[in-house]
Order: structure tokens, then sequence, then C-alpha cells
């Protein structure tokens, strides 16, 4: 019988990503509901000494297949690396962080296993009566939620939105078995040829990592209108974020968007300039501990989102803000 | 070099809005269009023909109303377009739905399939995969520039935080990102000559042979949809209006040092 919750940690370049981590808090609770345990698979070239990390954020197991083939990401060693362990160890729930790498691999090996596999989840539970995995995902550009089961097929399979989860608490004392796996790879499942590897060249910002957001919307007016935004966020130490509409504009850079098309955040301030708040934007949003919009318009559905809502001209509050932020702590420095 | 580009119609999100009532969609009104992504597809695989050579055909899954995002993909410059649509392929979630266009697309013929990285209603972003591991031939996702050189295809894959340039042999898969090219407008040409080419129908009877009935449509999904529901609004906080802009700042001021923000 299939059992356990199988999280695919994925690793770049030897970083566990955070996502995988969130997954692994996740799996957890799930486990304790099922009565099951938590097994990360572990895919790479050289990266057994991430195994203890996988462990202290709550594993009880750890799979690794260890090859040089799985250097750097390529879809079908992956592939055929997860089926072997899917096949071998039958697990009822695998889970996958929605990256553009989870979610070029999870299709693909739901396809060869013949299984289901829900998209972008930002919420996972199990079904008291039938211990089905529930997964709840946002569709219609975030206008409607869905909850998916896979009732007939083994693994339940879903891709997690990054950035949705919290982060479990490392707990040092744990231990974990670890098993080293042989998929039986060899340099030839690779199908395609890797001519070269960038960073990229724009400046990545983490917005997931931020505590401090200052966003802009169709309200900011244009890319110089994001000016006093970012004077703003640097007094705050934050980042400056945007909307779809001011991507769209090209106001500023896609990477920066919020949304159901772009990054889902929770900092803990998140400021809504000139932001109507559609619900695409919202489903990328609205778990920010606090929120402040600041809007021409008082019943933009921003405002009744937002825990203090502010009518008025952007243009001259923010940097009016920025000044008495700095003044402020300039009286407390004293 | 025989191109395929899977195209989806889809209800423009951009225009769905909430009935505040019943708190459900309102799709009436709503206009159908080509998905974003796809249509990037299309002009990629234009473009390449251009390049190299060989011919375009638009395949489309859907019901018969489909046949409006393929005469649009005929008036951008396809040469063929094929719709495949049959009540028993009702339902299909993306397993379903690969299975489908993989044997459409085993019967079409094919040396590259392109399709748009995801669809804008249910933005899974899986069927592309999932219909190149149906047809057992390589896939590179997540594609933002794409160039040929003979039966061998020159891609770059893009990742959150760097790219890949990878290079790969037809036949092929690739999902394209709509940053990779703007794409083409309809030629009047075009328009005149997408109403007199036929859309050729694939249906149930045509595949039957090419798939396995039990693994199609709603009942052969492995995923189904138990409920679906609006997200209900959180209690609102307060909303100032009226006040000067150093009014406005002291407000902000108050609640961000009575959070000890700053």
């Amino acid at each position: 019988m299939s059992k356990d919750i199988f999280v695919v940690a994925e690793q770049r370049g030897g970083t566990v990503q955070k996502v995988s981590i969130e997954l692994l808090g996740e799996a957890r609770k799930l486990a304790a509901e099922l009565g099951e345990k938590v097994v990360a698979v572990l895919m790479g070239s050289g990266v057994s000494r991430l195994t203890e990390m996988l462990c202290q954020y709550g594993a009880d197991k750890i799979l690794v297949v260890d090859h040089p083939v799985l250097e750097h990401y390529t879809t079908e060693p992956y592939t055929k690396a997860l089926t072997h362990i899917i096949r071998t160890y039958d697990p009822n729930i695998v889970l996958f962080g929605a990256t553009s790498i989870g979610r070029d691999l999870a299709p693909r090996v739901a396809g060869r296993v013949h299984t289901g596999l829900t998209a972008d989840c930002t919420s996972l539970a199990v079904e008291e009566t039938s211990h089905l995995l529930l997964m709840t995902r946002p569709a219609f550009g975030g206008n409607i939620m869905a909850t998916i089961v896979c009732q007939h097929y083994r693994p339940q399979m879903a891709t997690v939105r990054p950035g949705v989860m919290a982060l479990p608490e490392k707990d040092a004392s744990r231990v974990c078995a670890v098993e080293m796996v042989d998929a039986g790879l060899s340099i030839e499942d690779q199908n395609v040829e890797i001519l070269k590897i960038s960073k990229d060249a724009r400046k990545h910002v983490d917005m997931t990592e931020a505590k401090i957001l200052v966003s802009g919307g169709r309200g900011v007016g244009g890319p110089e209108g994001f000016a006093p935004l970012r004077e703003l966020a640097d007094v705050l130490g934050g980042e400056v974020s945007a909307s779809r509409v001011a991507v769209d504009s090209g106001w500023i850079e896609k990477e920066r968007q919020v949304g159901q098309t772009g990054k889902t955040v929770r900092p803990s301030l998140y400021i809504a300039c000139g932001i109507s708040g559609a619900i695409q934007h919202q489903a990328g949003m609205e778990n920010s501990e606090f929120i402040i919009a600041i809007n021409q318009d008082q019943d933009a559905p921003m405002m009744k989102l937002a825990d203090l809502g502010i009518q008025g001209d952007l243009s001259l509050i923010v940097p009016k803000l920025t000044e008495a932020i700095k003044a402020y702590r300039g009286s407390q420095t004293v | 070099m025989k191109i395929v580009v899977c195209i989806k119609q889809v209800p423009d999100t951009a225009e769905v809005r909430l009935d505040p009532k019943t708190n459900t969609l309102i799709r009436d009104g709503v206009p159908s269009i080509i998905n974003h992504d796809d249509k990037t597809g299309l002009e990629l695989a234009l473009r390449l023909r251009e390049k190299a050579g060989g011919s375009v055909t638009a395949v489309c899954m859907g019901p018969p109303q489909a046949d409006t995002a393929l005469r649009e993909a005929l008036a951008m410059g396809c040469d063929e377009a094929v719709l495949v649509s049959a009540r028993e392929f009702g339902g299909s979630d993306t397993y379903a739905t690969a299975t489908i266009l993989g044997a459409a697309l085993r019967k079409i013929g094919y040396d590259l399939v392109i399709t748009g990285r995801q669809a804008i209603d249910g933005d899974t972003a899986q069927v592309g995969p999932q219909v190149a591991e149906q047809l057992g031939i390589p896939q590179i996702s997540y594609a933002e520039e794409v160039d040929i050189q003979g039966d061998a295809l020159t891609v770059k894959r893009q990742f959150e935080d760097q790219y890949h340039i990878l290079k790969v042999k037809t036949p092929c898969m690739i999902t394209a990102l709509s940053e990779l090219a703007e794409p083409r407008y309809m030629s009047v040409g075009g328009i005149v000559d997408a109403y007199n080419k036929e859309v050729k129908v694939l249906g149930f009877s045509d595949l039957k042979e090419g798939l396995n009935p039990d693994w199609i449509g709603l009942a052969g999904s492995p995923t189904n949809v138990k409920q679906s529901f609006t997200k209900q609004p959180k209690a609102s906080g307060t909303v100032l209006s009226g006040l000067s802009a150093d009014e406005a700042v002291e407000a902000i001021m108050s609640s961000l040092i009575e959070r000890h923000i700053i």
C-alpha cells in the first residue's frame, strides 16, 4: 500500500531551495494527521552533505540519488531518477516546489507513472474520512479557488507555491536514516546538451525574503513614479514591488511583480501605492502581516483589504512619509 | 521541418469579474482569446519557418467554438489548422488532455512541437511537458529565445536566478514564455485566407486507435475538482479619507511606530 509523504528537495548548485524547507514543514503536519513518515528525496551530484539540514528541518528519512548526470538540472535524468524512486518506494504523496524546475519535472514524472498532479497549490490538507489529500489552488487568475483530489491513482502529487507555507523551526536534535539509491542513471540519459549556464545578469531580487515591500500600481503613473517608492523602501530597509499593470506597462521589471502571475509574498509590512487591488494581485500579497494602502479611490478593493487605507495623493504622501521616517529615526538616535 | 503549435482558447481572465452578490464568476460577455503564451508559440513557429522553411500547423483541443482561435492562427500565417474536439474529451485534466493531444500529434506528424508555457485560466504549465512525455521526446520549458540550425535548436531556458543555453535535436517540445516574442497581427490577406482554408477536425473515432479510452475525459482524469469557491474577504481595516498629506503621513507614522516597524 502506498504510504509516506515524499518531498522533492530541490537543490541548485548545492543549495537547497527555501521552498523545499517550507514543504518539509508542511509535510510534517500532513504526516502527523496520516500517521506516516516524511521522506526527503535529494537528487544531484556530490550533494550528500545536504542531508543533515533536511533532517533538521523535518525529514524522517532521506533518499539520495547522487550521480554526475544530475549536476545541473535537465529534465530526463531527474525524471528517470524520481520515477525509479516512486516505483521502488510507492509513496502516498509527492510534493514539489512550484519553481521553474519543479514545474518542469513534476508533470513529466506524473505522466510517466500515470498519476494526477495539481499545480501551484496554496494550501494542502487531509480529508478526515477519506484520508485523501485536499489540494487547493487558485484558478482563473486568482478569481476562484479550486480544491482538487486524486482518488484512484498514487502517488497524489502537487507542486506548491514558494512563500505560501511557513518555514519550520530547525531542530538540531533530530536524527534520520539516509539511504543511497542507485537509479540506474548514465550520462547518456541527458538528451539535451548544456552549452552555457549564466547567472541572470539582472540583479536578482528575492522579494519573498523582504520584510517590507513598497509596491506600486497604475496610480504611480509611470516609470519615474517608482523613484519615490524606491526611496521609501530604502529608508525602511525593504524592496520595491509592483502590480501587473505597472509591469505590463513597462514601468518596472517583471521579476518584481506580485500576484497570481507574479510572486507570492508575505512581508511584515506591505505598502500598496496606487494599486486598486485586483483579485489576481491580492492572491500574491493577502497574507502580508500589515497592509497600508494609499489610493485616490477610497472604494478600491485594496482599501478594503488594507489594515490602514489612506485616501489621498501618493505623489505627495510618499515623499513626505520618507522624510518623516528619516526625521523620526534621527530623533531616536540621539 | 514540420512545426506543430498547440494552442488553447481561454476566457480573457483580465475581464472576468465576480458578482458581488453571489460571489460567483460572471462569464457572460467575457471574450474568448488565444492564450497569450500560445500566441507567442505561434509567433515563434512562424519565425522558425521563415528561417528554416517547412510548415506550421496549429492544433487546438476544445469545443467547436475553438474554431475561431484556429482561424486567427491561420490569419497570422499558419499553413494548417486542426481542431481536436469530441464529447468524450470533455472534462479532461492535464494528464487526460496530454493523452488526447499526444494521440492527435502522432496522427498529424511533427518534427517540433511548441506550446505556450501555461494557460491563463488553469495556470498549470503541465500539458506541454505531459504531451512531450506521451510522445517520448525531450522537452525544454520556459524558453526565452530559440534559434534553429538544421535539425538542432538552441534554446535559452529561463530559471528564477539563472538561464541555461541548451541544444536539442528534433523531434522535441518547447514551451514558450510570452517574453520570447511579440505576436504579429493578423494580416488582411491572412484573414481572407483563414476563412477559405479548411480547419480539419479530429474527433474521438479518428483518435481512438491511438489512445486508451479509459484514460481520457472526466472519468479518465486522475485529478478531479472536489469543490471550487471564492475567497472570503477579511474584515475591513480603517479607511481614512479627506486628510491632508501631512495628516496622512501622521496617521501612517503612528501605525508604524505602534507596530514597532520603525
